[in-house]
């Protein structure tokens, strides 16, 4: 088994824009926590809060969402609905005793290496404070 | 949402990437471990997934062990979804019943600093991957049956010259203009560059082959009202200007959008531009031009000094408008030997940023130099300053290459060079047809240089100077090609569209119309089913995109391949607990920290074998001493990542020459 647990955290990302920013960081070896896992999904205004909550079901400590933000090919409107299924989940969290602050959001672009990691080691620490 | 038959007979291809996910995954237990799996069949691992022979045996292995999944875990599926996708197709399995599992970029990469914890990643990676494809439905591609007819909208040269094209290949073309008459800005034009034909004749030109063409149907003084139905079947409403009321409906396969531009109207008093006064547009002068003819004058003055100032309205690099528009300076200089050829004795002043007399028109340039023509270089931050007297202009400037002496002249008339600007109504179409506008306010196409004359909407195409300042070759060109795209689509009977589309399960929907509301494709329609009316969607214009399916309050909605099964399927797997036997730091390096530093040693090997000069896989393969075959897998990985790019071809035309990016030939 891993001997320290550091934090576990679902990502979603977007197949045409935040995940090609993910497979970067991969490519040029910049690290972030192993512990990271992440779905692609067309549009971060797609995701049910229904897997959101199934993820901490299953022992996630936190949610992040790498969203296309103004990028997005499908709708000027995707900031809005990410935001709305955001406080839907947070609503939910709440009511079942989950911090919302264990769900995070941030625009990551094709070529987001970096800021990708340092959103995750930033997401990691807060998570472990939670905790 | 109803539960679905699981795969039973599932196939797992772990691949080493020779060396780039072994090195710091431990495959070969994961191998076993996934072997043991009740629903897997067959847990593999191999040297090289997307190797033709490793092909070849997994289409032997999907035939004669009857596999109904198969999971690749192996490098992003940006790289070899569509591989897979096709060996599975071959093997007669359905492609949509294949998941390909990113360990390379997302897990043994991004993790080589901690290879031991690389490995249980990557076992939850393949565990979701195989609850994802045990989950996963055959899909079939949507066929779409296409209209064999096309509208056009904007009769300039650019949308002229595309109907006749596709008139010609075979096509019904209904050619919607919004003016009484065709041809656009060239429609009472005098004489253009390059060639001197006057645009008025090409339109005529033009006219007169349209003319001859009864698949063709021109509507002047007519516009779009409104565009339905889907792609490959729109129906498009077009209300003709003076019959009221009166809206005629056409299908079409295809949609081409060639609605030109607009010439920049200077702002009231932007370098003394007043209502009556003597300093006028480029569009004005060259009409003035070509209406006069034995001497040129205005309001009743002669004229024998012409001040033109360039790139009036265009490149500001804190306004509107940030591009060039290409065409403005081409068209100065043409005009003003237009006016020495006509006219005796005339002073030309230009007062220009730069010339763009880009290719050919260089020698326009040249020309009009020669004819004894002054150019004056300003700079953005100190534009000339133009003062309006009773019947003379006065212009000054700080001349860029006289060390920023300050020149004063007294012009009979000033020309502001305006460019060509986004139409003030592009929303309007931009909106009905639901294609994107860029931050230059112009038309988009999906990517500049790959797709130039396709848009996000499936079947709705650009053509002309409504995608960006063009001159009329390049308009007319870009209208061809959309053309030639056009037909090389709707000839065929039916199409095939990726099934990747929202799916509405009638029985848990009560109609709220909330999806219809979001959806900004118009994809959702209400029908009636067994006496109760739901949410449907209309295959081909669905793009998939999922808004729609956390909006419902039934959960009556999913998106093919995203579906709750699988993407729950995926959570769960990834929290399933695994043991594997991993001393700490068996493998890999800690702590390396970006760069290329730790690139697996191949491709160091490569990236020094190529430093000197560009070479071909065998001169590489012998120069590092390893086996051609392994030297051209990870070349091909290293091509894709843009580490190394081709050279062109070998003087004996037998293999292609490899570089390193960036490096001169
Ligand atoms: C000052 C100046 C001088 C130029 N001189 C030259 C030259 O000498 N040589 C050269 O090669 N190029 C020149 N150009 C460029 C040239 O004008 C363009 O390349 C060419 O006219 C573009 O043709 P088009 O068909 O794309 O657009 P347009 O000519 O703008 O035609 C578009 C048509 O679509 C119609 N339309 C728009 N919206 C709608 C709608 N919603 N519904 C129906 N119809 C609609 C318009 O009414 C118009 O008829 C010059 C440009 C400028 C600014
Ligand atoms: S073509 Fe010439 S005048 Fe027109 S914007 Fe470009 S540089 Fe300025
Ligand atoms: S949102 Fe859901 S319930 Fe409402 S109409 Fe659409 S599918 Fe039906
Ligand atoms: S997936 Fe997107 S395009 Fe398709 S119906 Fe839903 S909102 Fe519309």
């Amino acid at each position: 088994m891993e001997t320290k647990k550091s934090p576990r955290i679902l990502v979603f990302s977007t197949d045409k824009i935040s995940d090609p920013g993910i497979d970067q960081a991969g490519l040029r070896k910049i690290h972030y926590s192993p512990t990271v896992y992440t779905i692609s999904l067309p549009c971060s205004s797609g995701i049910k809060p229904r897997w959101v909550m199934r993820a901490f079901e299953q022992g996630f400590d936190g949610v992040f969402i790498a969203a296309d933000g103004h990028e997005c090919s499908y709708s000027s409107r995707c900031p809005e609905f990410t935001n709305k299924i955001i406080e839907e989940c947070q609503k939910q969290m709440t009511e079942k005793g989950i911090s919302p602050k264990r769900i995070r959001m941030a625009a990551i672009c094709s070529v987001c290496a970096e800021p990708f990691a340092s959103h995750m080691a930033n997401f990691t620490k807060i998570l472990a404070e939670l905790s | 949402m109803e539960e679905k038959q699981k795969k039973q007979r599932i196939g797992v291809y772990i691949c080493h990437c020779g060396g780039n996910i072994s090195d710091y995954v431990d495959v070969e237990q994961l191998r076993d471990i996934v072997g043991q799996e009740e629903n897997v069949a067959v847990s593999k691992n191999v040297m090289f997934a997307c190797a033709d022979s490793n092909q070849k045996e997994m289409i032997k292995d999907i035939q004669e062990k009857h596999l109904d999944g198969i999971v690749v875990a192996s490098c992003s599926p940006k790289l070899h979804l569509h591989t897979f996708r096709g060996v599975a197709e071959r093997a007669g399995l359905n492609p949509y019943n294949y998941v390909q599992v990113n360990v390379r970029e997302q897990c043994s990469w991004a993790h080589s600093d901690h290879p031991d914890q690389a490995s249980y990643k990557a076992a939850g990676l393949i565990r979701a991957g195989i609850r994802r494809v045990s989950s996963s439905e055959a899909l079939t591609n949507i066929e779409v049956k296409a209209t064999k007819s096309v509208v056009v909208i904007g009769a300039g040269l650019a949308g002229m010259r595309a109907s006749i094209d596709l008139a010609r290949m075979g096509n019904q073309v209904v050619l919607v203009e919004k003016e009484p008459v065709a041809g656009g800005q060239m429609a009472g034009k005098g004489p253009v560059f390059p060639t001197n034909q006057k645009g008025q004749e090409l339109v005529n030109t033009l006219l007169g082959e349209i003319r001859k063409l009864p698949k063709i149907t021109l509507f002047t003084s007519a516009t779009v009202d409104k565009v339905t139905g889907s792609i490959g079947n729109f129906k498009v409403d077009i209300k003709v200007n003076g019959t009221p009321g009166e809206v005629m409906s056409f299908p079409a396969g295809a949609i081409l959008v060639t609605t030109g531009y607009e010439s920049y109207i200077p702002k009231e008093g932007e370098y003394g531009f007043t209502e009556g006064g003597r300093v006028i547009t480029m569009k004005e002068f060259e009409k003035m031009v070509d209406s006069s003819n034995s001497s040129l004058s205005y309001k009743g003055k002669p004229v024998k000094t012409i001040a033109y100032i360039y790139c009036v309205g265009m490149r500001q690099t804190k306004g509107e408008n940030k591009y060039c528009s290409r065409s403005c300076c081409t068209a100065a200089i043409h005009s003003s030997i237009m006016v020495h050829e006509k006219f005796k004795g005339i002073k030309a002043f230009h007062l220009y940023r730069d010339i763009r007399t880009y290719g050919k028109n260089e020698i326009l340039y040249e020309k009009s130099s020669r004819l004894g023509d002054t150019f004056l270089m300003y700079q953005e931050k100190e534009p000339p300053s133009v003062v309006q007297g009773k019947n003379i202009v006065n212009v000054k400037i700080k001349d860029s290459l006289t060390k920023k002496r300050e020149l004063e002249l007294d012009a009979d008339l000033v020309v502001l060079v305006t460019g060509m600007v986004p139409r003030n109504d592009s929303q309007d179409i931009a909106n009905k047809l639901k294609i994107p506008i860029g931050n230059d306010k112009f038309f988009n196409e999906i990517h500049p240089k790959l797709r130039p004359v396709e848009t996000v909407i499936n079947w709705v195409f650009l053509g002309g100077s409504c995608q960006g300042p063009k001159n009329i070759t390049e308009s007319v060109q870009s209208a061809m090609a959309a053309s030639a795209k056009i037909n090389a689509i709707i000839r065929k009977d039916t199409l095939e569209l990726e099934p990747i589309v929202a799916r509405i399960d009638a029985e848990a929907c009560t109609w709220c119309g909330k999806c219809q509301e979001v959806c900004e494709y118009d994809a959702i329609f209400q029908i009636e089913t067994n006496g109760k009316v739901v949410a449907s969607v209309n295959d081909p214009v669905c793009k998939g995109c999922g808004i729609c399916a956390p909006i419902c309050p039934a959960d009556a909605i999913d998106i093919a391949q995203y579906t709750n099964a699988e993407i729950e399927g995926m959570i769960d797997g990834f929290s399933q607990q695994v043991d594997l036997n991993i001393e700490k730091g068996k493998s890999g390096q800690e702590g390396d920290a970006g760069g290329m530093k730790d690139f697996p040693q191949i491709w160091k090997s490569i990236m020094e074998n190529l430093s000197e000069e560009p070479k071909t896989i065998p001169q590489i393969a012998a120069g590092i001493q390893q086996p051609s075959e392994l030297v051209t897998w990870h070349l091909m990985t290293m091509n894709k990542y843009y580490i190394v790019e081709s050279a062109g071809i070998d003087d004996n035309d037998e293999y292609f020459l490899y570089k390193l990016k960036n490096q001169a030939k």
